[in-house]
């Protein structure tokens, strides 16, 4: 009898991935831990990457999966770029067509019953506009200017839809972000207080190094009863 | 003889009827909601969504969620509505009588400890999520307190489905040093936050203000989320007169009596005896 090969649960794990679109582009944010279950195992990695000049991905989930992802992904800008060059095809692959591509891939390992356990942030810069949206490992393909995978749906969404407004400032947007990823910190367990942005313009993508991020611990002063 | 406790008795009979007769279980009124309670300066605030739902329906739009306990006690309830309702009246007649016979004011520290005792006893079957706030002569006091019997005592709280979002708001919002109206302002908006990204949770916003020897009670403060205003309850009462009379029959039912035999009245005879 043979062993079962598909996919039965995630055992590295990523926690959340926001993302917000601002006046010029959009900001994606995550931390940097890969949980062993509650063992925080993996305090340095990257789950949110770069797939051309213009685009990136972010991944909550199984973090083998987003690996391999990536590495779909990645040979597909290959491939498509020998055709550019052969004069085949036009230009890069633009980040609204990853994002399709992206979620027939997903789907279509859903319908095997041996998923990508992910649930992934595409985000980039086409034809002067920003194009982020998410996919998930049952394939539900969706866009929006305000993303949040993982806890963030919870915890972050609530606070994004309140602050964002169309073509809002820059600090203001990372202002937003900051405040959720915060909060995440406080209220998620398989988080820490490590994280990375990546910012996409029309310049480009630039992601940064890992950050701290101040938080507050007034409440252990607090006593009870006192006025 | 079983004294006190669950009564079990039922119980594999239950099993069999769900595994061999297909039996539906009934659902259960929950409230899924969003409840939230903030220390303040002066006082706690409590709040509350006013959404009841059964399963996925909305079973009551506008119900009311803040129990009071005593005057200046009040209880935020999550959970099963049956569940939370009973609990909190019958620890409020407990908390009268126990005033009653100590000939003291009652503390929030009592409600609490007779609330988690009597949840822990039922583990966790008695399904009440709630938030107990109140000011009583020993200051302001706010607890949470877990079906299963386990209470917190913090400066702001959070609970039920919608309980994630408001803590989202809390968090970001919350400093020790805030007065009244900013207390206000957070809960309305945590609980606003449940209301919008909660399913469970919806309708209007309740506020409760507790300050010492004053509570103040906000029903529906913000109605935004309703487009319909439920403004009577049944029965519904019409003015005398706003049915017009379109036609008019009278019919005669006594016929006029007829003397037959006229007798002198025997009451007088009566009185003498």
């Amino acid at each position: 009898m043979q062993p079962k090969k598909k996919t039965l649960r995630p055992i590295v794990t990523g926690s959340s991935v926001l993302g917000i679109k601002y006046k010029d582009g959009v900001i994606l944010a995550s931390d940097t831990l890969g949980s062993y279950g509650s063992l925080a195992r993996f305090r340095d990695i990257r789950r949110i990457v770069p797939i051309t000049k213009h685009t990136v991905i972010g991944g909550t989930g199984e973090f083998s999966d987003f690996q391999e992802i990536t590495k779909i992904l990645r040979q597909k800008i290959i491939e498509n770029q020998e055709l550019v060059e052969s004069g085949k095809e036009e230009d890069e692959l633009l980040p609204s067509e990853i994002h399709s591509y992206l979620s027939r891939v997903l789907y279509g390992r859903r319908n095997k019953f041996n998923p990508l356990w992910n649930d992934v942030v595409v985000a980039g810069f086409e034809k002067g506009k920003v194009h982020m949206g998410t996919v998930d490992l049952w394939g539900s393909y969706f866009e929006d200017d305000i993303i949040a995978t993982g806890y963030g749906t919870y915890f972050a969404l609530p606070l994004m839809r309140k602050a964002y407004k169309k073509d809002m400032e820059r600090d203001k947007a990372l202002e937003v972000l900051r405040d959720c990823l915060t909060v995440l910190f406080y209220r998620d367990c398989r988080t820490i207080n490590r994280y990375v942005f990546a910012e996409i313009t029309k310049e480009g993508v630039n992601i940064t190094d890992p950050v701290e991020i101040e938080t507050k611990w007034e409440i252990a002063d607090w006593q009870e009863g006192k006025l | 003889m079983q004294k006190g406790g669950f009564n079990f008795d039922l119980y594999q009979r239950n099993v069999e009827l769900i595994e061999k007769n297909n039996y539906k279980v009934p659902k259960t009124t929950k409230t899924g909601t969003t409840i939230v309670g903030v220390v303040f300066s002066d006082g706690v605030v409590l709040g509350a969504d006013t959404r009841a739902t059964s399963g996925p329906i909305v079973a009551d739009p506008n119900c009311e969620k803040i129990h009071k306990i005593s005057d200046y006690i009040w209880c935020a309830g999550a959970g099963t509505a049956a569940d939370t309702e009973n609990t909190t009246g019958m620890i409020s007649l407990q908390l009268e009588l126990l005033s009653l016979s100590t000939g003291r004011s009652p503390r929030v520290r009592t409600a609490l400890t007779l609330l988690k005792n009597f949840l822990f006893r039922y583990h966790g079957y008695i399904s009440a999520a709630l938030v107990l706030g109140g000011v009583d002569f020993t200051g302001p006091h706010l607890h949470m307190i877990h079906p299963h019997g386990s209470t917190s005592t913090l400066p702001y709280i959070s609970m039920g489905s919608g309980s994630l979002a408001a803590m989202a708001v809390l968090e970001t919002g919350y400093n020790s040093k805030m007065g009244e109206e900013d207390a206000k302002s957070l809960v309305h908006q945590a609980i606003l936050s449940g209301i919008l990204n909660d399913l469970g949770s919806g309708g209007n916003v309740d506020l409760c203000v507790i300050k010492h020897k004053s509570m103040e009670f906000f029903r529906n403060v913000d109605t935004t989320n309703s487009k319909r205003k439920f403004r009577k309850k049944l029965p519904y009462m019409f003015k005398s007169g706003s049915t017009k009379i379109l036609e008019k029959e009278i019919e005669e039912k006594m016929r006029k009596m007829e003397i037959v035999n006229e007798k002198e009245s025997q009451i007088e005879e009566l009185e003498e005896l």
